[in-house]
């Protein structure tokens, strides 16, 4: 469904991107994983042609995005920015409505149907008591879950979230990401880069990690998220352990200093559970 | 054509059972009696003035020339000439060209993201001032005040425009910076030849400056209100593509909208109505900033319905401003004044009761 191939992009002279190759087949949620400043958003804004890479290609559903015009693109793919906040107070449903907008035609172009599918995302989302309220006086994580619902409302084969749930508080986390699961077994594909190795392992059918020199791995998170890689982008901060058959990963500090504990109580009973397989 | 789509659109509604929280109905309904109150407005209009004539007179005056034959010998000709040939189209000017600024304001508030930006932001103003000033001066090599006036406006702008433009785009911030750089050099050259320029020169370079309906004529009408009223339908029809610009340039082309195409259009046509109203009737200020803000009072922020009510609310308060200013007093106060004493205090009211939900 999305296959990037070789790209590089710098920005003056600072190369950002270089040699980024990695491919999502249909209806997989891949996570996008590294530290802060490695190109994660660049890497976002090259796929959706906000900025034009040096080298290299993007093929989106079969097409070379080179070829797409602006139009058509915004058929093929959605994108969930990280926060912005307009300058007009928008209610939330016309922001919702807005992910319509390449589906509307002629002059006053919203439809009945289009309203309908509005309020549809914004069910899903668990946020129509939302719906009658100006968008920009949202908290951010409310304002991130608008974003989404438009994204769904535009009803592209392939989704982008830049860092979806930054903002949001645990539940609604672990209710996006659900949610962003119960998407992609409707067959669309999304990307989205996240900062919590848990939530890329625990939710993500592929994660693609990244850091300053380019990818340096590609896979099922429960290969590619070990304690090597994890070391080269942090610096020997993590480490993975298993709960049940659930991988976690720990920062090593905590990790160390609950192991001492353990020694000193051994039959504490959660960390007993907790060794390392 | 428009007035019919508008009218199935409402139809098509009714029959439906519009989905159900999302009606835009009220909305139509607003706009429908902001038609009516502008008409009303200048229905009053045409009965005040500083020669009393009665309604009934002025309205026999009025149908006797719009009917077909045009047979006005038996009316008193003085009051045929002030009301057919001075306060008719003063009205219809003063509409037009409330509608005008108020129409572009929206429109560049919407492209610039920013409701504190004005339609005079790019140096249209300034650019018409030096125009008209050279006229002025120089009667004898431009001949006519408000071509000249409508040419440096335009060159105004687009030397702005491509001052902004960088490697394929022209970014809000340094379109804005462009826009005051050449407003500040064509504000210098205005001094200049308001310094060197004689006595009675000056005096009419200070009035044009102010702004005013006074010499309002048939032919102005003519010009502005065909090319008015195209660029406000093409603005309207845009006003939907307004909504998502105004969320940003990548979020805008992320949902299919070509950001710099669409700005450029916009802008060029906002500007377009600007230059013409300015160089006709002079800088009346104000009207372009406010009304777009009580429309979102009124309505909220989207567009396809900002445009119009703006628009309609524009006139009205031109109507106003420019009944009062040739009312008032014995002599004619340059309606850029009340204008301003009018708006000023209104914003500052609308800010401090409203202004959260305004700018949020």
């Amino acid at each position: 469904m999305l296959q990037v191939e070789d790209i590089h992009f710098n920005y003056g002279k600072n190369q950002i991107l270089k040699n980024i190759s990695f491919d999502v087949e249909e209806g997989l949620l891949c996570g996008l994983f590294g530290p802060n400043g490695c190109g994660k958003t660049t890497l976002f804004k090259c796929c959706m042609k906000f900025l034009k890479f040096h080298k290299g290609s993007v093929v989106m559903d079969g097409i070379d995005i080179k070829k797409h015009r602006i139009e058509d693109m915004a058929k093929v793919v959605a994108y969930v920015p990280q926060e912005h906040k307009p300058p007009f107070p928008y209610l939330v449903k016309e922001v919702v409505l807005m992910g319509r907008t390449p589906h509307l035609g002629g002059f006053f172009g919203v439809k009945r149907a289009d309203k309908k599918k509005a309020l549809d995302a914004l069910e899903l989302l668990d946020i129509s008591h939302l719906g009658e309220q100006p968008y920009n006086q949202l908290s951010g994580g409310q304002r991130q879950m608008v974003l989404i619902a438009r994204a769904i409302a535009q009803e592209t084969k392939l989704i982008f979230l830049d860092e979806p749930t930054s903002a949001l508080d645990f539940s609604n986390q672990m209710r996006i990401w659900t949610l962003l699961r119960k998407v992609a077994e409707q067959g669309i594909t999304i990307l989205a880069c996240s900062h919590d190795p848990n939530h890329v392992t625990w939710f993500c059918d592929k994660v693609v990690v990244m850091n300053n020199n380019g990818i340096i791995g590609q896979g099922a998170p429960n290969h590619v998220i070990t304690e090597t890689i994890l070391d080269e982008i942090y610096q020997n901060m993590c480490t993975v352990r298993s709960l049940g058959k659930v991988k976690m990963i720990l920062p090593r500090d905590v990790a160390v200093k609950k192991r001492l504990e353990t020694k000193t109580d051994a039959r504490a009973p959660n960390e007993c559970i907790m060794t390392g397989e | 054509m428009f007035k019919r789509l508008k009218h199935t659109n409402i139809l098509e509604r009714m029959n439906n059972h519009d989905v159900k929280g999302f009606s835009d109905m009220r909305k139509f309904v607003i706009l429908c009696i902001l038609f009516v109150v502008m008409l009303l407005a200048a229905a009053f209009a045409m009965v005040l003035g500083a020669y009393n004539i009665s309604f009934v007179d002025v309205y026999a005056t009025i149908i006797a020339n719009l009917s077909p034959l045009h047979d006005v010998s038996n009316f008193n000709k003085l009051h045929n000439t002030i009301i057919w040939d001075i306060r008719l189209p003063r009205v219809l000017l003063a509409i037009i060209v409330g509608a005008a600024l108020a129409t572009s304001g929206a429109v560049f508030q919407g492209c610039f993201r920013n409701p504190l930006v004005e339609p005079y932001i790019l140096g249209v103003s300034s650019g018409a001032a030096f125009g008209a000033a050279l006229g002025i001066v120089y009667p004898h090599i431009f001949f006519s005040i408000q071509i000249s006036a409508f040419i440096f406006a335009s060159i105004a702008v687009i030397a702005a425009y491509i001052l902004a433009r960088t490697r394929g785009q022209t970014p809000i911030i340094t379109l804005i910076l462009g826009g005051i750089i050449i407003g500040s050099i064509f504000s210098a050259l205005v001094s200049i030849l308001k310094y060197t320029a004689n006595d009675s020169s000056l005096r009419e370079i200070v009035f044009w400056l102010m702004g005013g309906f006074y010499y309002a004529t048939w032919d102005d009408v003519a010009i502005i209100v065909p090319i008015v009223t195209l660029s406000f339908l093409v603005l309207w029809m845009y006003g939907w593509k307004l909504n998502i610009l105004s969320m940003g340039d990548e979020e805008a082309q992320a949902l299919g909208i070509n950001p710099e195409k669409s700005k450029m259009i916009l802008i060029a046509l906002a500007t377009l109505i600007t230059a013409v109203a300015v160089s006709t009737v002079g800088i009346i200020a104000w009207v372009g900033l406010m009304m777009p803000h009580a429309t979102r009072m009124i309505l909220g922020p989207d567009h396809r319905f900002v445009i119009p009510s703006a628009a309609m609310l524009g006139g009205v308060y031109l109507i106003i401003c420019d009944t009062m200013a040739r009312t008032l007093t014995t002599s004619e106060i340059p309606v850029g004044i009340i204008t301003s004493i009018l708006g000023a205090p209104y914003l500052f009211y609308l800010l401090r009761s409203k202004g959260s939900s305004l700018i949020g």
